[in-house]
């Protein structure tokens, strides 16, 4: 009757694993992505006449990567979590600026002094006080913007662009229109030669932080339960649920982590620039937008390579024909979008 | 049945403006399978999702263990008890194997004992554990499916079409994981088309249609009548 | 009547008031309100209303939010600009100047179009964004072209401007000179294309796109190439877009980048539009003379009550003039809440 048993094997199934016969040209596929930017590197040494000229270039591209990275990954994760997309995100990178440099500006004595200790000391206490504030405003702006307008990618454009509107005027009513200079600390201003370049030292931080970032989050999301789910979250939210955990609290966290990481990333900029104003976020934001569309937006790993190949390309395009940088990444954009629809690192959704 | 552990009381389900469930009354013994059984289209899906909450009830009540579920969330739901193995299997398929059965074990990691038996089952888990599960067959990917809803115990396991699209081979080896599962005295409500896998495996059967139980007794009632199943199902038993 | 609407009319009587004050004011602008100011105000008003019109067509009607609206408007005040700069003034060269950037426009529109849209439709949001502000930094570098930050002026055919007098007497109280005429080329121009966009978003094609933003994937799935409508509607959306631009330099007898091109203008069409009602095309009227006369009253308003305020701590500073697109957001987010259909959806009592 029951047509199992006389059919059945006794044990295993013996249909032929597939999954370790892959051709090396198949198993290389997903690595291409990765191979960019030093394709990019390469490119830039042939293009760029003097090497000293490269390498100065190359680094501050990669600074100039490593601070969109880090403003990218919250909303390109909030993305793929919940299929928000968070167009105010632009306003925690301003917030984020504002904040810091108005503490930096406070501790001018620990910036201003000759020390290491004491500038770096300055520089976490705005960087954590930019971060509470951010991740503060990120939190109501979940809750009072974002949360009402679940499912519908249009209102959600509408009323997340609302909500920068409104924050980036609550920026002229707290800290008026003008633009604010803001000094590096006093042991990061300057530069070091290496092999007749000349390195800024911020610049080598911000390589260094970004760097460190990056290989924490991928530490987070590939070795700890609260990674496991994310990462599940952004294949399947609805299954995540029906194993027993509350997906929602998990994508407040990450919108909030998001927005401070923002806000990071807006005191880097400052920092960087040395120059603030209430519209910087959206400048960077257009940067961002090219970065998660070319990186697969969900994809962190996207994010990472996709934000280095964009700040190697204006940093390289901006030294060979200056005119020419945003558009040479807005062509970026367009190549690999032809070459690849969903981004470098599609992120398979399980529905939608 | 005197202790069900599962009771649905007079639950409507809409989904948009559409009123897909009429006011389903159902009860699910304690240990045992219960089939939920009917044609494509008949609520039997929306009946298992209702009770996970991924929709929510516009009415009635839905208990487990003496405790009202509806209402909560899915992940409250779940924490509850239930293990769930959806329709479409739910697999996570950008984490492996392994990842996936450990984000099932709500407690940290599943026990090494439990592994064992999951592995017993389906060996071809063992082999692929560190594997990418998007890249599993169809078949091992349902036997994932099914072997992160029982790391742990559940007071009760919603079963979804477990044989859907799967090579007879495969549906043995389910089976006879299931009966193993049915033989360790577990509650299951089992969405099930393949009426042979439906008998082998059922104890007691609840047949929709248009929203609606339409029938409720044993497994061994409505397999011996072919006239009952044929009006219930419009299904005609071929001697197989 | 019923035909010039392409039968679809207000459908509410307020509405209807409403739209024959807007229509009886701008079409009797220079005898109503003698001024210059307020015949530039007029025009403006005339030119903004197609331009936020033509936002609706893509947003209201298609459900694609795009932020290069304002480039589109560029293109077409550029193009005016730019060939009557090279080919001297001429009547010729005003024809070719509207029709290149009426063209350029909708082939960026197809391109960014077909390239975003093919994979979802919110990377239309994010790519028109980047490109729109690579267009806007690429104008403003391109000095020797465009005339860079400063912009170019435009030297219209001399019917068009004050200069020119072709008649003696006064007419009903005012002079009659090119600078009325032009007013009329400005006011017929939009009159012609709004009434051109109502009887596209009430054709078959306006019916699909509907159709489509009410549920895409039933669009396809009955046989509508989804695709395929909505680059048509941000082609069409362009175009008019541009048409507008080029109507705007006529009149400004200017083009630079932050009369046409700014992000500003951007966010202001979509305050418009969705305070006005999506998807009504009459949104866009109503939305844009409240809009405009509130910019014009509001910010003194606004002014008054700081000054009143000013004893409070932070309150002035929330209420000063300048901060009045914070109140226009707030009212933009709760708007988008709970009036999702603006004034004119309001009016006609749905939803």
């Amino acid at each position: 009757m029951s047509p199992a048993p006389q059919q059945a094997p006794q044990n295993a199934p013996q249909h032929a694993p597939t999954i370790t016969h892959l051709p090396l040209s198949e198993r290389l596929k997903p690595w291409l992505p990765v191979l960019l930017v030093p394709v990019l590197i390469v490119a830039g040494y042939f293009a760029i006449p003097q090497t000293s000229s490269w390498l100065t270039l190359t680094v501050s591209g990669l600074a100039m990567g490593m601070m969109i990275f880090v403003i990218a990954s919250g909303m390109t994760l909030v993305f793929g979590l919940m299929d928000v997309i968070n167009f105010g995100h632009g306003a925690f990178i301003s917030f984020g600026a504002f904040v810091g440099t108005t503490v930096l500006l406070m501790l001018s004595s620990m910036t201003g002094a000759p020390s290491l200790f004491l500038n770096l000391l300055a520089i976490s206490a705005a960087v954590l006080a930019a971060m509470v504030v951010t991740g503060a405003i990120g939190w109501g702006f979940e809750r009072a913007i974002v949360r009402p307008v679940y499912g519908s990618h249009l209102k959600q454009i509408l009323v997340t662009m609302g909500g920068l509107i409104v924050a980036e005027q609550m920026i002229y009513v707290l800290w008026g229109g003008q633009e604010i200079v803001i000094l590096r600390p006093e042991t990061l201003k300057g530069a070091i030669t290496f092999a007749g370049a000349t390195l800024e030292k911020y610049r080598l931080l911000a390589v260094a932080v970004g760097l460190v970032l990056f290989l924490a989050m991928r530490a987070v999301l590939r070795r700890t339960k609260l990674g496991l789910i994310v990462r599940a979250g952004v294949d399947n939210p609805e299954m995540v649920q029906a194993l027993g955990y509350n997906i929602t609290r998990v994508f407040v966290g990450v919108f909030i982590a998001g927005s401070a990481l923002a806000g990071l990333g807006g005191v880097m900029w400052a920092l960087y620039q040395e120059v603030i104003t209430a519209h910087m976020g959206n400048e960077i934001m257009i940067l961002v937008f090219v970065v998660v569309i070319i990186g697969g937006l969900g994809s962190v790993e996207g994010c990472f390579i996709g934000a280095l190949t964009v700040g190697l390309m204006q940093n390289y395009i901006a030294f060979l024909e200056p005119k020419l940088a945003l558009v040479s990444n807005i062509a970026l954009m367009v190549a690999i979008l032809m070459w690849r629809p969903m981004g470098m690192v599609p992120v398979v959704k399980a529905k939608g | 049945m005197s202790d069900p552990i599962l009771t649905l009381k007079g639950v409507k389900t809409d989904i948009a403006q559409y009123h897909i469930l009429h006011g389903i009354d159902l009860e699910v013994p304690r240990g045992g399978v219960t089939m939920l059984l009917g044609r494509n289209g008949a609520g039997k899906t929306s009946t298992m999702r209702t009770i996970m909450g991924l929709w929510t009830p516009r009415a009635g009540e839905i208990t487990l263990d003496g405790t009202r579920i509806d209402g909560l969330t899915p992940s409250q739901i779940a924490r509850k008890g239930i293990g769930f193995v959806p329709e479409d299997m739910g697999i996570f398929s950008d984490l492996t194997v392994e990842e996936n059965l450990h984000l099932a074990a709500l407690a940290g990691r599943p026990s090494p004992e439990r592994m064992d038996w999951v592995f017993g089952a389906f060996p071809a888990l063992k082999t692929f554990l560190h594997s990418t599960a998007g890249n599993l067959s169809g078949g091992q990917k349902q036997m994932l499916s099914i072997a992160r809803a029982v790391v742990e115990d559940r007071a009760l396991y919603l079963i979804d079409e477990p044989s859907k699209g799967l090579a007879p081979a495969i549906v043995a080896t389910l089976a006879r994981a299931l009966k193993d599962l049915k033989a360790r005295g577990a509650s299951i409500l089992m969405v099930e088309q393949n009426f042979s896998l439906a008998r082998a495996l059922g104890d007691t059967a609840a047949v929709m249609d248009d929203g609606k139980i339409i029938w409720t007794g044993t497994m061994a009632e409505l397999s011996s009548d072919a006239a009952l199943m044929e009006r219930l199902m419009g299904l005609k038993m071929e001697t197989t | 009547m019923n035909r010039i609407l392409s039968g679809d009319g207000p459908k509410s009587w307020i509405l209807a008031v409403v739209l024959l004050i807007i229509l009886i004011s701008l079409a009797f602008a220079p005898f109503l309100f003698p001024g210059s100011r307020s015949l530039e105000t007029a025009a403006r008003i005339c030119v903004f209303i197609v331009l936020v019109a033509s936002y609706d067509l893509l947003l209201g009607y298609g459900g694609i939010v795009s932020f290069a609206h304002t480039m589109f408007f560029g293109m077409g005040a550029y193009g005016v600009a730019i060939a009557m700069d090279r080919m001297g003034t001429s009547y010729s060269a005003l024809a070719l100047g509207i029709l290149a950037g009426a063209v350029a426009a909708g082939l960026l529109a197809l391109l960014t179009a077909l390239l975003s849209l093919r994979v979802r439709a919110i990377f239309f949001a994010m790519i028109t964004l980047a490109v729109a502000s690579a267009f806007a930094v690429l104008v403003s570098q391109l000095s020797g072209f465009t005339g860079g930050e400063d912009g170019m002026n435009i030297r219209i055919p001399r019917e068009l401007t004050p200069a020119f007098r072709p008649l003696d007497e006064r007419v009903l109280g005012q002079r009659i000179s090119g600078k009325l005429i032009n007013y009329y080329v400005v006011f017929f121009g939009c009159l012609i294309l709004f009434l051109l966009m109502l009887r596209i978003v009430n054709s078959p094609f306006g019916r699909v796109l509907l159709a489509i933003r009410e549920n895409a994937f039933r669009a396809e799935a009955i046989g509508y190439r989804v695709v395929y409508y909505r680059a048509m509607a941000t082609c069409l959306s362009a175009v008019i877009a541009a048409l507008a631009g080029s109507i705007f330099a006529i009149w400004l007898r200017y083009v630079g980048p932050s009369t046409t091109l700014g992000m500003e203008i951007m966010l202001d069409i979509l305050l418009i539009v969705v305070i006005g009602g999506m998807g009504t095309m009459y949104g866009a009227v109503v939305g844009t003379a409240i809009f405009v006369l509130a910019q014009n009253y509001l910010k003194s308003l606004m002014g008054g009550m700081s000054e009143a305020t000013s004893a409070l701590p932070l309150v002035p500073d929330l209420l000063s003039p300048d901060r009045w697109l914070l109140w226009l957001g707030v009212l933009f987010i709760l708007s988008v809440y709970f009036f999702p259909t603006g004034i004119v959806g309001r009016l006609r009592g749905t939803r």
